[in-house]
């Protein structure tokens, strides 16, 4: 590991938030429901805000006067470090769903035990965006639950859903050098402690929702050191445009 | 404006002597500014006006935040992305308001939602056109909601209890997206040459569509005249427009930004400005449904419907399956 493990730390959680944020937001306007629209846009927003408060922070400890912009928008791909599965493309409203759910359920927990870390700046933040992602959770779970539990379509395509996400969900409790330096400081959670949750969790909603977890084997991961997947790529080409094609410029 | 082509099914203008006891009784209740609530009285032609006003006003909203969501995902600052998310979310909302104003009057959602995607019901002709840089999101907040909101206070006056209602709820938002609009352009007119150049580019595009969402000149609104006399439109189209350009110009002028219209011309007899000839044929033609961004607006609703079909219901056959099962367990 090279550098601060509380700077890399922070840019897993910002960029996390970040890509997140930016995928939903694209549903604006084109959900399958005017209520389904709104909510979403508010899960995008309070994404956005954390992003913003985790960049800040990173921005903070890089240490170059850069702000939570410049981080977010004129970094290439390998310098992001979220995890994979947040990269994953929108889909169809099925994928969208269950990637958040995969994503919350793991995000509520991380949280909630971050918001006990013994670095402040982390805790702070933790503290600001718990309620919010547990908000998340509650919302997502619901959904997969009864579009699980639907009818025949709409567990076909849950259970797809499930099917394409879940090899990406391992990278969420894998531990590396950056997860494990900042554990013995007791600044982030220990993550088999997390992962337990984690299981326990999604198999009650998922037995709860009829949908069948797949074959565990082959669990995808990379994006944490930066290695993603090749979708990332066009998501940043995307959201970083003005900023690139007019360096400097005030928006 | 939002609901541009109401036509008014009003046979021309009864005098209170001509009306029978019940109409006439309604018309006395809204020349003494008495709000017409859902389950009283009210002749066909207001109820059927209205419908055709408010689900028009609605569906200038959902279609209306398709231009603008176009940039969401582009926004350069994080900042941006959030404000403008909000402000696009905001509009759903507002959308969400004015449909449950108008099934107070007995039509439903889903059958004001069909009729505008089979394309029968109608949305401002403003959305149909593209908007192609960032200037342009600017641009709509200043301009697009600025011809709102003018026309959305005094609608809060209105007759019908739910509209105005849901038109107080509205313009409390409103002003935020101007605001947030008239932001991006001072930003950009104060920025590189290249940013300025952006923002005058958007505002030759936006002037003249914005002035004609006021629809057409008094002259050939015929239907005004018994929404007047209802109390469901309160100004004439050519008074609002006449304010908005009076409001705009000093606003375009302190941004530094030229408004692209040769005649305009400060009058001081009539303490406002002159202003050119509008391209009313270019306007019919859109409500025509042969703007730049009709068949694409219209398109991205009808996908966001269908591909949506599956999750509303799967949802409604869970809520079945619930109920039986709570039956089962009784
Ligand atoms: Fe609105
Ligand atoms: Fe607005």
């Amino acid at each position: 590991m090279t550098g601060d493990p509380v700077f890399e730390f922070a840019l897993r959680m910002g960029d996390n938030c970040l890509v997140l944020g930016q995928s939903n937001s694209a549903w604006c306007g084109h959900a399958p429901i005017l209520e389904e629209d709104i909510a979403l846009a508010n899960v995008s927003l309070d994404l956005i805000g954390q992003a913003k408060l985790w960049l800040s922070l990173a921005a903070e400890l890089q240490g170059e006067d850069k702000s939570a912009d410049d981080i977010a928008f004129l970094r290439d791909v390998r310098e992001f470090r979220n995890c994979l599965l947040v990269e994953q493309p929108n889909g169809d409203y099925a994928q969208t769903l269950m990637r958040q759910f995969l994503f919350d359920a793991w995000h509520l927990p991380m949280l909630t035990a971050l918001v006990r870390s013994t670095n402040v700046r982390i805790s702070e933040v933790a503290e600001k965006s718990v309620k919010e992602a547990a908000y998340h959770l509650e919302r997502s779970t619901d959904l997969v639950i009864r579009l699980g539990d639907g009818n025949d379509e709409s567990r076909d395509r849950m259970q797809s859903a499930l099917k394409a996400l879940w090899r990406f969900t391992g990278e969420l409790t894998t531990p590396d050098d950056v997860d494990q330096a900042l554990q013995e400081d007791q600044a982030a959670p220990d993550l088999d402690e997390i992962a337990a949750h984690y299981e326990q969790y999604t198999q009650r909603v998922l037995r709860e929702a009829t949908l069948v977890i797949p074959d565990v084997s082959g669990m995808q991961i990379g994006g944490k050191s930066g290695l993603h997947t090749e979708g990332l790529g066009f998501l940043l080409a995307e959201m970083q445009s003005l900023q690139r094609m007019y360096p400097g410029a005030s928006w | 404006m939002y609901a541009q082509e109401v036509k008014s099914t009003g046979k021309g203008l009864k005098t209170l002597e001509e009306m029978d006891p019940e109409e006439r009784a309604f018309q006395e209740k809204i020349d003494a500014n008495i709000k017409i609530e859902p389950k009283e009285w009210m002749p066909e032609g207001y109820r059927k006006t209205l419908i055709r006003q408010i689900s028009q006003h609605a569906h200038s909203e959902i279609v209306g935040q398709l231009p603008e969501g176009n940039w969401i995902t582009r926004a350069p600052t994080l900042d941006r992305k959030a404000i403008l998310l909000a402000k696009v979310q905001d509009e759903a909302g507002h959308g969400l308001y004015l449909y449950c104003a108008a099934e107070t009057l007995g039509i439903s959602r889903d059958q004001m939602t069909e009729q505008l995607l089979s394309g029968k019901a109608k949305y401002s002709s403003i959305f149909n056109y593209p908007t192609l840089t960032w200037a342009d999101i600017g641009a709509i907040g200043w301009l697009v909601d600025g011809a709102a909101i003018m026309n959305q206070v005094p609608i809060q006056r209105c007759s019908f209890g739910p509209y105005s209602r849901a038109m107080i709820r509205v313009c409390k938002e409103e002003s935020f997206h101007q605001r947030q609009g008239y932001d991006i352009m001072m930003v950009l007119a104060k920025g590189t040459p290249e940013q300025k150049e952006m923002a005058q580019d958007a505002l030759n595009r936006w002037w003249w569509p914005s002035l004609m969402m006021f629809g057409p000149p008094d002259a050939e609104s015929v239907h005004s005249v018994q929404s007047m006399a209802w109390k469901i439109k309160m100004n004439t189209n050519d008074e609002l427009r006449q304010k908005f350009v009076d409001q705009t110009v000093p606003q375009a002028e302190y941004l530094g930004l030229k408004v692209p219209d040769d005649d305009l011309k400060w009058n001081e007899e009539k303490d406002g400005y002159d202003f050119g000839e509008i391209d009313w044929g270019e306007f019919y033609e859109i409500l025509k449904g042969n703007g730049p961004c009709n068949k694409e607006r219209l398109g991205a609703r009808q996908k966001a419907w269908s591909d949506g079909e599956w999750f509303r219901e799967g949802l409604m056959a869970y809520s079945k399956k619930r109920k039986a099962r709570k039956v089962a367990a009784e």
